[in-house]
């Protein structure tokens, strides 16, 4: 039988862990609105941009003389993986699902004889694959001081990973984060961004069959924004990233609440058992002593 | 007047989107400016004022870089970074030209040399 005091402590402690979570769902989902609305803003940017860039690909992507960023190295040898998570844990399986997926990836390319470099944002992501691909790791980016995620951050992201390819430290580069879907649902995603591949215009798209007088030309422009597209899409990806985030935590904390709540009722019976036991018992004591008087 | 639907987007969100008679534009080899039925253009852009006259009068954006596209149905300019007139503080543009400076200092290149000039010359207007 556990003693009283004991039950009443546990029952304190479980309280607090509920007002905790509660707090943290409900900061989770402020945040996640905040998040959803960024997401929601950058994506007439994405979208115009990839669409004029489908355009551009199309008509120059198959000639000679095109960008490496576009037609890529010619070799696929080298890949780098830049692996994208948050920068804190207690949100379910977010950080766990991206790195299993950017793991079981890595292995199957190790697997078949290519060389992985690995690229880390957030030290969540980090610290999971550390044990296994460790000696991968050729950098990582540290976001933990970033309050509101600006294109800035991922432009600075880019600049990075076009200086490794200027000097060709990879063929392939390719990024692991989060798709939002809805609060409860994250999809873990891979997205190549070098050699940058995009959707070809569709046949019969009115934008598609226009013909555009480019300036300066249309190489020009390419290599022009296939740096700024390596930019904006690591940025939508972070965009994601953040809404992902903040949705898993919501939902984690949302069952951690509810779990709580079932947790304080169990142990509530409990303790009023108890209770009515020790009572239970001293009555019996105090009869039993009457009648053997 | 003839009008045509003018957007600015930046990757954060959209600045603007409205009826303009007309748009001048900054692009990378010289500036022009689109009115409603002109000639589809794609082209690159660099720092410098984007002015727009729609019927509530006339708008000016900065903008530090990206492209311009001028279609049948309107324009849209995707900037890099787009500020209001309002925006630019002489600490911005400060801070802009420094960062072009940089810029140029590890890049070291032509192109990076001419974008400092741009900037520079661009914030001055």
């Amino acid at each position: 039988m556990p003693n009283l005091s004991d039950l009443k402590n546990r029952i304190a402690s479980v309280k607090s862990t509920r007002k905790i979570t509660k707090a943290m769902q409900m900061v989770a989902a402020a945040k996640l609105r905040r998040a959803q609305e960024a997401a929601e803003a950058g994506r007439p940017y994405a979208e115009r941009f990839n669409a004029v860039m489908g355009q551009l690909a199309a008509s120059v992507g198959s000639s000679e003389g095109a960008p490496k960023l576009l037609a890529g190295t010619g070799s696929d040898q080298t890949q780098l993986l830049i692996v994208m998570t948050a920068e804190r844990g207690l949100c379910g399986g977010f950080n766990g699902n991206i790195a299993k997926l950017a793991k079981a990836k890595a292995q199957e390319l190790i697997a078949a004889g290519k060389t992985v470099k690995v690229l880390t944002v957030g030290k969540k992501g980090r610290e999971a694959i550390k044990r296994d691909l460790g000696e991968h790791f050729i950098g990582h980016v540290d976001l933990s001081e970033v309050k509101t995620m600006g294109y800035a951050n991922a432009a600075e992201i880019a600049q990075d990973v076009l200086s490794r390819f200027s000097a060709e430290e990879f063929d392939v580069a390719k990024i692991y984060y989060s798709k939002f879907q809805s609060v409860i649902s994250q999809i873990p995603t891979e997205q190549q961004v070098i050699p940058a591949s995009f959707d070809a215009p569709e046949e019969g798209d009115a934008a598609a069959s226009t013909i555009y007088d480019y300036e300066p030309s249309e190489e020009g422009i390419l290599a022009d924004l296939l740096p700024r597209a390596v930019a904006t899409q690591i940025f939508s990806a972070l965009l994601e990233n953040g809404a992902s985030e903040q949705g898993a935590r919501m939902s984690a904390m949302d069952n951690a609440t509810r779990n709580a709540g079932d947790m304080i009722d169990k142990l509530t019976i409990e303790y009023n058992r108890t209770r009515q036991a020790v009572i239970t018992n001293e009555l019996i004591e105090i009869i039993s002593g009457a009648e053997a008087l | 007047m003839a009008m045509m639907q003018f957007e600015l987007v930046s990757p954060e969100r959209k600045l603007a989107s409205v009826e303009a008679s007309e748009v001048q534009i900054p692009g990378a080899e010289g500036d022009f400016t689109a009115m409603p039925d002109h000639a589809p253009v794609i082209t690159t852009l660099r720092p410098g004022y984007l002015k727009v006259v729609s019927a509530s009068g006339t708008e000016e954006f900065f903008v530090t870089g990206g492209f311009a596209e001028v279609s049948s149905e309107g324009t849209t300019v995707l900037a890099e970074r787009a500020y209001t007139r309002a925006d630019m503080t002489p600490e911005l543009t400060a801070e802009l030209v420094a960062e072009a400076e940089a810029a140029h200092k590890d890049a070291g290149t032509d192109a990076s040399a001419k974008l400092v000039a741009d900037m520079a010359s661009g914030v001055a207007l």
